[in-house]
């Protein structure tokens, strides 16, 4: 009898997805996310499509971080391209079926000009750059106001697809989580394919990989590029939702909670950014409800709630990166593995 | 000519508060390769540290300086001992991460004890501006500049002379190389970054003590000198003071001529125009080491 699992073609061994049984049971866990709109408070709506558009943005990150090795601290900033393109497209009667891929469009090739440096630039070079990109963007939106509005902001009409209105975070829910499906997918799709192997290669030693036959500057421009292509769309659903959106909107910190998305997640792993980028958003959500509900006993706990939810944050991140370098995806393999083999697991 | 020679003054004033704080970013890359995104964190503990000594426990400016030190070199030992030496050997990514965790974890640890309000810091010298010829200088300024003249040729004569310099930088050529010259590795690291604390809470209480009063906007700087090391070279002192300087007098000129075409804001961007511009041109920085790997 096999114990465990044993890939005995190549087909097998590239396979989407590993049994059957992890099919079916990915298929049931998509139609219960469904069950959300209907169980759910408006706040906890406003959550779940929050973790959704965080989702495709930390999978953008980690296809150009995680997989292709390249660090980018200028993912706030490419937000921020995804999000003014569709207040300006929006607000000029484009449709959102149109706006969201082309916001994605146009944050791509943002991506790929602030991408140009790493053809020189490695590591700590490359993430200066990217954070210059980000003070570079930054500037842009709170000085072009014909187009963002400037520091005041710039309001967003309600989504509509085919007549029907997406005005609040219910219906909302019904853009967002399939898009992100479908982002998720194609992102797990990608790295089977010539491209997304051709990424890998370059994160893991990137001579190796030109002298393999990988055009390694064109395929880091191509990381940049669909990356930021998901952190565009990202920031056009950011921007759906927020209904205004202003500079602040994408702070530095943003960039950073991303890439502790992906940290804590798991680098390189698709399911790493969605367990991670959940993980985030829920833990400041959840830390309110703590200090919401020991404040009758801890009265000063209140005011102390920024710098908690801020020292937490940091703290998360730090032990991880010490303790658990593989993020949650990695923890998530090896509880399965366990279960998978009880009791015979060793 | 004389509004540009005011903003040429102010900006040389300015970039030697930049080429301060550069310094700790230098110490610690020079030695571990790491660079260090808690440094304005590290200014901003070092000036509340300092405050709480002096108008909390009442004690003398003098010691008060120097029990901040010490508090500042437990921190940088505390700190490598326990967050940066399990990532030895992790990607650049991870090492990142880790001190912009650590930059978050200091800042609500200040802001949980400290608040957000702007505290008052007892003047540790005279606010009254000199006259330099025909400009009014503030006098911090020129503690400011004073400092990193005496830094610079210190730490110049430590990484030249001193066998600890002389380690740390055989450390930064190659780890591996040092271990098997009998140098430990490990307290080369303890020891630049409990350097790079120390010169950092100098340069808090510098900064604090100018603008007489200290609160968490302090620790913008960590990012706004992130440009000078680079435009100077992440391995080079010499280049931190001067990239300091440079990006004080760009800054100050950016601002005075630019500002009004655009509406403000030019002053905090041009900086990092200029990073973007050097990183294309000289990677390494105007005087890093040069070190070409090219794919």
């Amino acid at each position: 009898m096999l114990s465990g699992e044993f890939h005995t073609t190549y087909a097998s061994d590239m396979a989407l997805f590993e049994t059957r049984r992890a099919r079916r049971a990915l298929a049931v866990f998509i139609v219960a996310l469904f069950a959300i709109p209907f169980a759910g408070t408006s706040y906890w709506l406003d959550v779940a499509n929050r973790a959704a558009i965080a989702v495709i943005a930390a999978t953008g990150l980690n296809i150009l971080t995680g997989y292709t090795g390249q660090i980018s601290l200028g993912n706030a900033a490419f937000l921020a391209v995804g999000g003014y393109t569709t207040a300006f497209l929006a607000n000029h009667g484009v449709p959102f079926l149109v706006a969201c891929p082309a916001s994605g469009v146009v944050a791509a090739l943002a991506g790929m000009v602030f991408g140009i440096p790493s053809l020189r630039l490695k590591g700590l070079y490359l993430a200066m750059a990217t954070l210059a990109a980000h003070f570079i963007v930054e500037f842009a939106a709170s000085h072009w106001e014909a187009v963002t509005g400037g520091v005041a902001g710039i309001s967003v009409p309600a989504p509509s697809v085919f007549g029907a209105s997406f005005a609040d975070d219910r219906r909302l829910f019904f853009l967002t989580v399939p898009i992100c499906v479908g982002l998720l997918y194609f992102a797990r799709n990608l790295f089977r394919t010539r491209v997304g192997k051709a990424f890998i290669a370059i994160r893991d030693q990137d001579i190796s990989a030109e002298v393999m036959g990988v055009e390694v500057f064109r395929h880091k421009l191509l990381s940049f590029a669909v990356s930021s292509f998901y952190v565009g769309v990202a920031g056009s659903l950011l921007a759906y939702q927020a209904r205004i959106i202003s500079p602040e909107n994408f702070p530095l910190a943003l960039a950073i909670d991303y890439l502790g998305m992906i940290i804590i997640g798991g680098l390189g792993s698709v399911l790493g950014s969605i367990l991670g980028a959940i993980f985030l958003t829920l833990l400041p959500e959840i830390l309110r409800l703590g200090t919401s509900a020991l404040s009758g006993s801890f009265p000063h706990l209140v005011q102390l709630f920024t710098p908690l939810k801020v020292g937490v944050f940091g703290l998360t991140i730090v032990l991880f990166l010490v303790f658990e370098p593989d993020g949650l995806a990695d923890l998530w393999r090896r509880i399965r593995n366990w279960f998978r083999l009880y009791p015979f697991s060793y | 000519m004389e509004f540009f020679l005011q903003l040429v003054i102010n900006g040389l004033v300015v970039g030697a508060i930049y080429s301060l704080v550069a310094l700790g970013f230098v110490i610690i890359f020079k030695s571990s390769g790491i660079i260090n995104f808690a440094q304005g964190e590290f200014l901003l503990l070092g000036a509340y540290v300092f405050l709480a000594i002096v108008a909390q426990a009442h004690v003398p400016t003098l010691p008060a300086l120097l029990l901040t030190f010490a508090f500042a070199t437990l921190l940088g030992l505390v700190l490598e001992r326990v967050i940066l030496r399990p990532l030895i050997g992790e990607p650049i990514i991870s090492v990142i991460m880790v001190t912009l965790g650590l930059s978050s974890v200091l800042r609500a640890i200040v802001q949980g004890i400290w608040g957000t309000d702007t505290r008052p810091v007892p003047a540790v010298f005279s606010l009254d501006p000199v006259q330099l010829g025909p400009l009014p200088v503030a006098r911090g300024y020129l503690y400011s500049a004073a400092s990193v003249a005496v830094l610079l040729v210190a730490l110049t004569l430590f990484f030249k002379y001193a066998r600890p310099g002389i380690a740390m930088r055989a450390t930064a050529a190659s780890q591996q190389v040092a271990l098997s010259m009998g140098i430990s590795v490990r307290r080369i690291f303890a020891l630049s970054w409990s350097i790079a604390a120390v010169v950092s809470a100098a340069g808090g209480i510098l900064l604090a003590t100018m603008r007489g009063g200290v609160d968490g906007s302090l620790a913008i700087l960590g990012l706004k000198v992130l440009p000078v090391v680079i435009v100077g070279g992440l391995d080079s002192i010499g280049g931190a003071i001067l990239g300091g300087l440079l990006v004080g007098v760009l800054e100050n000129l950016a601002g005075g001529y630019l500002d009004p075409v655009f509406g403000g804001g030019v002053k905090e961007v041009a900086p990092f125009v200029a990073l973007v511009l050097i990183l294309m041109v000289r990677p390494y920085g105007l005087f890093g080491r040069v070190r070409i790997e090219r794919v």
